[in-house]
């Protein structure tokens, strides 16, 4: 099994969104569900690990900012004044928002691994992790480097068709 | 891996996706180095003289992209090979690379179809005498099967589809793609360097979202020298049958796919209207352009799809006057 770092160590759940299919919202419904749970009164992080289209940080109105390194890691974005949804996103390491990612599998599972176990995430209540469509290289690598973890659960999104 | 995008790259750097990535004088020692050797280059010279003689036979291929996932490249794809069948006297290919949700078979009414194994290859699956189709999709034991493959096991099967398959003489070559700027699109755009890609149909929808990933596929296709034949733009506005309204349903904040055309200096192939005969069309498996033949979304498809048409002949002709 993969090492527990010690960066997920404050999160309390973890929920994957995912749909096979391309273009059903899953973004959105990450995005919405965050806010929704922050609403609520709870700590939450999105982890986008769509290497080649990530939204969120778009969604979340974020997508000029950057990211830094601390002593455990990255540093994830802080959104809104209050700071209670933490963002990760490829997004935030391009040097210009244009720029195509293209990557083989390789390369994308080492980031995933990477944006896993190196961001420092303190303490959330919810980790909601925003997935690509497909059944592919990011889904298999974000799936094994959670296992150590308190994997709570996927919400599958589709639409009617 | 040391760091991720943006690392101190060597001053030489080939580039990360360059078919030299990890392999160059100047790869070494970088902390990258073995990630970028582990996702190899394209064919051998051997496999792609095998691809060369294969595909030799085909005179235009067309590649059907988007970075966004869910915009209607395999409709469009669809629609595409059907318009180009119904002339009888052109053969036409429909090759899904979407190898974790091939829809192709679904829309073109072949669900259930298997492959068959002749002395000269696989057999593609034929809609009509003129329209040869094939996918993974046609590989799997029941629909609901889960292709869950990495990388190299999809490029694998790709190369299959291209060294395989007994397409014969084909007119027009249509490669439906999956979302997204990875393994498959860059292994399609290597196995088929062996023979000559007319050039890349890009689908999107209006909103920004969707145009944010198609930039990104734009400049993909800059990248790895792609023509782009144009773009279309899907699900732009509806017209509600009852009352004539139109409405956007995704409203193109920040000006559309034609905004977008104009700041990167792209064609706008055209824009096709939401219509729900469309995703019926595609559930049932059948020719939307048969079956809705007045729809607006038709007129739509059927002028794109010329256009395509003419793009292809004029390059065609072009090439053969420098030969």
């Amino acid at each position: 099994l993969p090492e527990r770092s010690t960066n997920l160590r404050g999160v309390r759940h973890i929920l994957l969104v995912l749909s096979g299919k391309g273009g059903v919202g899953k973004s959105t419904l990450s995005t919405e569900l965050a806010l929704a749970l922050r609403h609520r009164g709870h700590r939450v992080g999105i982890l986008d690990v769509d290497l080649c289209g990530p939204s969120i940080p778009h969604m979340l109105r974020v997508q000029d900012r950057a990211v830094h390194q601390c002593d455990s890691g990255w540093v994830p974005v802080f959104v809104g004044q209050d700071r209670a949804i933490a963002l990760m996103s490829i997004g935030f390491l391009l040097e210009q928002p244009d720029d195509a990612v293209v990557w083989r599998g390789p390369k994308k599972n080492a980031l995933i691994k990477q944006f896993v176990t190196d961001v420092a995430w303190g303490d959330l209540d919810f980790l909601i992790v925003d997935t690509p469509p497909g059944t592919s290289d990011e889904h298999i690598s974000t799936v094994e480097a959670l296992r150590p973890y308190r994997l709570l659960g996927a919400i599958l999104v589709t639409t009617p068709q | 891996m040391a760091e991720a995008v943006g690392a101190a790259r060597p001053e030489e750097c080939p580039g990360t996706g360059s078919a030299q990535a990890g392999s160059a004088a100047a790869c070494q020692g970088c902390p990258n180095q073995g990630l970028c050797a582990a996702g190899a280059a394209g064919p051998d010279p051997a496999e792609a003289a095998e691809l060369r003689a294969r595909l030799r036979a085909v005179r235009h291929t067309v590649l059907v992209l988007s970075g966004k996932g869910g915009v209607g490249k395999s409709t469009f794809s669809a629609a595409l090979a059907h318009g180009l069948a119904a002339d009888e006297h052109k053969q036409v290919a429909l090759l899904d690379i979407d190898i974790c949700g091939p829809s192709i078979p679904k829309i073109m009414g072949l669900e259930g179809e298997q492959v068959h194994q002749s002395g000269s290859g696989w057999s593609p699956v034929y809609v009509e005498e003129n329209l040869g189709v094939m996918s993974v999709g046609f590989l799997l034991s029941s629909p609901d099967d889960a292709v869950i493959w990495r990388g190299p096991k999809k490029n694998g099967l790709i190369k299959q589809f291209l060294r395989d398959v007994d397409w014969g003489e084909i007119d027009y070559l249509i490669v439906d793609t999956p979302p997204g700027t990875s393994d498959e699109h860059l292994s399609i755009v290597q196995y088929l360097s062996a023979t000559r890609i007319d050039g890349a149909v890009i689908v999107t929808t209006p909103q920004e979202i969707s145009l944010q990933d198609v930039r990104k596929e734009i400049n993909f296709c800059h990248k790895v020298k792609l023509p782009i034949i144009g773009v279309v733009e899907n699900m732009s506005g509806f017209v509600c049958p009852k009352c004539k309204k139109e409405s956007q349903i995704f409203p193109p904040t920040t000006g559309g796919a034609e905004k977008m055309c104009q700041n990167l200096n792209v064609s706008l192939l055209g824009k096709v209207p939401l219509d729900p005969q469309i995703g019926r069309s595609c559930d049932r498996g059948q020719s939307f352009l048969s079956e809705a033949p007045e729809s607006p979304a038709t007129l739509s498809y059927r002028n794109i799809i010329q256009r395509i048409q003419e793009y292809c002949e004029q390059h065609h002709s072009q090439e053969e006057k420098m030969i």
